[in-house]
């Protein structure tokens, strides 16, 4: 019988042909944690009587959660991920060069049929570069870190198949929310999806990562897609290395399929506070916001801040709005100064943060005051997420975000084309 | 493994914010004092209502979310013996099994809060003596059985030097 991606990838690592439901210890190519794990990590590495990391040119940690350091608390925490680097004779990316799901695939190192654990949810990213990338826990992570390996279980996969092209003004996080409405938060769990059809197609690589990003707000292990010419002129950019794609059998068995036609898809909004509560943006229009946020592993990258200058240049964020912008790396952060995206997003009234996870996580960069709502790029709008669980939180793409900035109210991006 | 407590019922798709915030979990790694922000979102008073051995019973999806070890930490900190859910989110699940927090699959549509619950994780079968009904338990895979009952995974590595499954 076929396998899907997932299942070809786990068999790669492990050294047989796997099938869904199966478990197997396999080797991993890549081991990422963040400033959030990454201590506790540590210390799971110390109690499980770990010496070294199994290799030192396939761990890295990301100080991008709480970067620069908000407290003496976090800053205690950074220095410990700081010194065990060090001693062990790895990567660490410090603060200002930017998110871990942005670093990681810019590193070069994960690419097509790659197997990546990181302990951060969104570790799912790099199934845009046809890899099996999946977030663990901080005990998982040390366990992977001393052995090089890490056990699974082979899920079966939910096929999303994407018929249709995007319309103008409707985005790749447009399309990913209205997923995630459609099977709710839970649709995928314990499963794996894949991406599909000529929708998936035509988006650019940048835009992909952002659908893959989300595949765990639907519960999803991984969000896989399909490597192509344009997967591999992005790896060219960052590495020489050649990956070889792993594509989907035709009979593989899927645990569904579904399809949609989205040629007709309107922009969306998540409603606060769950990320399929999700509805068209015109439901909700003329909302009043105090806060909109541009950035995040999901939408920080150089499409989105270009999309958001777009729309921004030559006018003003609306009075009663801060707009905060975060990119995802100081490679983003530079192309977009080069370009000049930057100097427009500041003259319109946003203030840039520090390369890395911004306000996402509620520990610095942007916590919203009691009764305020905030609409951003980010992939969660959890009660309290950002720090405050009186305020609520409206996910939209980078367009919406900056047409909402510049009206302070939720506004459809297409008013401004 | 045998736990005796009374139930706290919480909703659908409780995610690891609530559980723990990320205002709290980046400033430390001392888990009785995270223990004390447990569920802070959804009860303030949440921690002041726990008697050691209690149970926090959600409903599908729990856990959804981030992959912060320090959410299945806190619960256990804070003297919850075990999580039962219709459903968890698997990142969740996994934790909880590898710092030994027992999780339980099974119908909580029959437990409310306050309810005194019986849970007999080797017998697979949950007594609800509020409401004198015996709930039956989804078993968990022998791999998760094995890292629970070598009290997690650190241990689990700690007694075999990495990964013993077979
Ligand atoms: S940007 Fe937000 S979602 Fe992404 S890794 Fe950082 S905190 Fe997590």
């Amino acid at each position: 019988m076929g396998q899907t991606i997932i299942e070809k990838i786990l068999s790669s690592h492990s050294g047989k042909s796997v099938q869904a439901g199966e478990i197997v210890v396999a080797q991993v190519d890549y081991i990422m944690g963040q400033d959030g794990t990454a201590p506790l990590a540590i210390q799971a590495f110390n109690e499980m009587g770990g010496k070294a990391v199994f290799d030192r040119e396939k761990v890295a940690f990301v100080i991008d959660h709480s970067a620069p350091s908000p407290n003496e608390g976090v800053s205690a925490l950074h220095k410990l991920m700081r010194e065990f680097a060090k001693e062990k004779g790895f990567r660490l990316y410090d603060v200002g060069e930017g998110v871990c799901h942005q670093l990681i695939p810019e590193s070069g190192r994960v690419g097509p049929g790659s197997l990546v654990i990181g302990a951060d949810s969104h570790t799912c990213t790099y199934g845009a570069l046809n890899a099996f990338s999946t977030g663990v826990g901080s005990t998982d992570l040390a366990g992977a870190i001393i052995s090089g390996r890490m056990w699974f279980k082979v899920p079966e996969t939910i096929k999303f198949v994407c018929h249709g092209v995007l319309p103008a003004g409707v985005y790749a996080k447009d399309l990913i929310l209205y997923l995630i409405g459609a099977v709710t938060a839970d649709g995928a769990t314990y499963m794996a999806a894949e991406y599909t059809g000529e929708a998936i197609r035509a988006l650019s690589q940048e835009s992909r990562f952002t659908v893959a990003n989300m595949a765990i707000e639907m519960g999803a292990k991984a969000g896989l897609m399909e490597a192509d010419e344009k997967t591999f002129a992005w790896l060219r950019r960052f590495t020489d290395h050649k990956f070889a794609p792993v594509p989907a059998d035709p009979d593989a068995a899927y645990a569904r399929v579904l399809e949609y036609d989205v040629s007709a898809l309107e922009p969306q909004v998540a409603l606060p506070h769950q990320v399929d509560n999700v509805a068209p943006l015109g439901k909700v229009a003329g909302t009043p916001v105090q806060e909109a946020v541009i950035g995040t592993c999901t939408n920080g990258r150089l499409e989105d801040l270009r999309i958001a200058a777009g729309i921004l240049r030559g006018r003003k964020v609306h009075p009663e709005v801060r707009l905060i912008v975060a990119p995802a790396s100081r490679r983003v952060f530079l192309e977009a100064i080069e370009e000049g995206a930057i100097r427009d997003l500041v003259e319109a009234g946003a203030a840039v943060v520090t390369p890395g996870c911004g306000p996402c996580v509620g520990t610095h960069n942007g916590v919203p005051s009691d009764g305020e709502n905030v609409i951003s790029t980010a992939n969660r709008n959890f009660k309290g997420r950002m720090g405050n669980s009186k305020a609520q939180i409206f996910l939209a793409s980078p367009a919406a975000v900056a047409a909402s900035a510049l009206t302070g109210r939720i506004t459809d991006p297409r008013e401004y084309f | 493994m045998q736990f005796h407590g009374k139930a706290h019922k919480f909703s659908d798709n409780v995610n690891t914010d609530y559980i723990i915030s990320g205002k709290y979990k980046f400033k430390t790694l001392d888990m009785k004092e995270l223990a004390r922000h447990v569920m802070e979102d959804l009860d303030p008073d949440f921690y002041r209502k726990i008697t050691a051995g209690d149970f926090i019973v959600g409903g599908t999806n729990f856990g959804c979310g981030s992959s912060r070890e320090q959410a299945p930490l806190a619960i256990k900190h804070a003297g919850i013996s075990a999580v039962l859910a219709k459903s968890f989110a698997r990142i969740f699940y996994r934790n909880a099994i590898n710092t030994g927090l027992p999780v339980v699959e099974c119908d909580t549509g029959e437990i409310e809060s306050g309810d005194e619950l019986l849970v007999d994780l080797a017998g697979g079968v949950i007594t609800n003596k509020t409401r004198g009904v015996a709930i039956p338990v989804k078993p968990l895979p022998a791999v998760m059985i094995k890292v629970l009952n070598d009290g997690g995974l650190a241990a689990h590595f700690r007694k075999y030097g990495g990964f013993n499954f077979d």
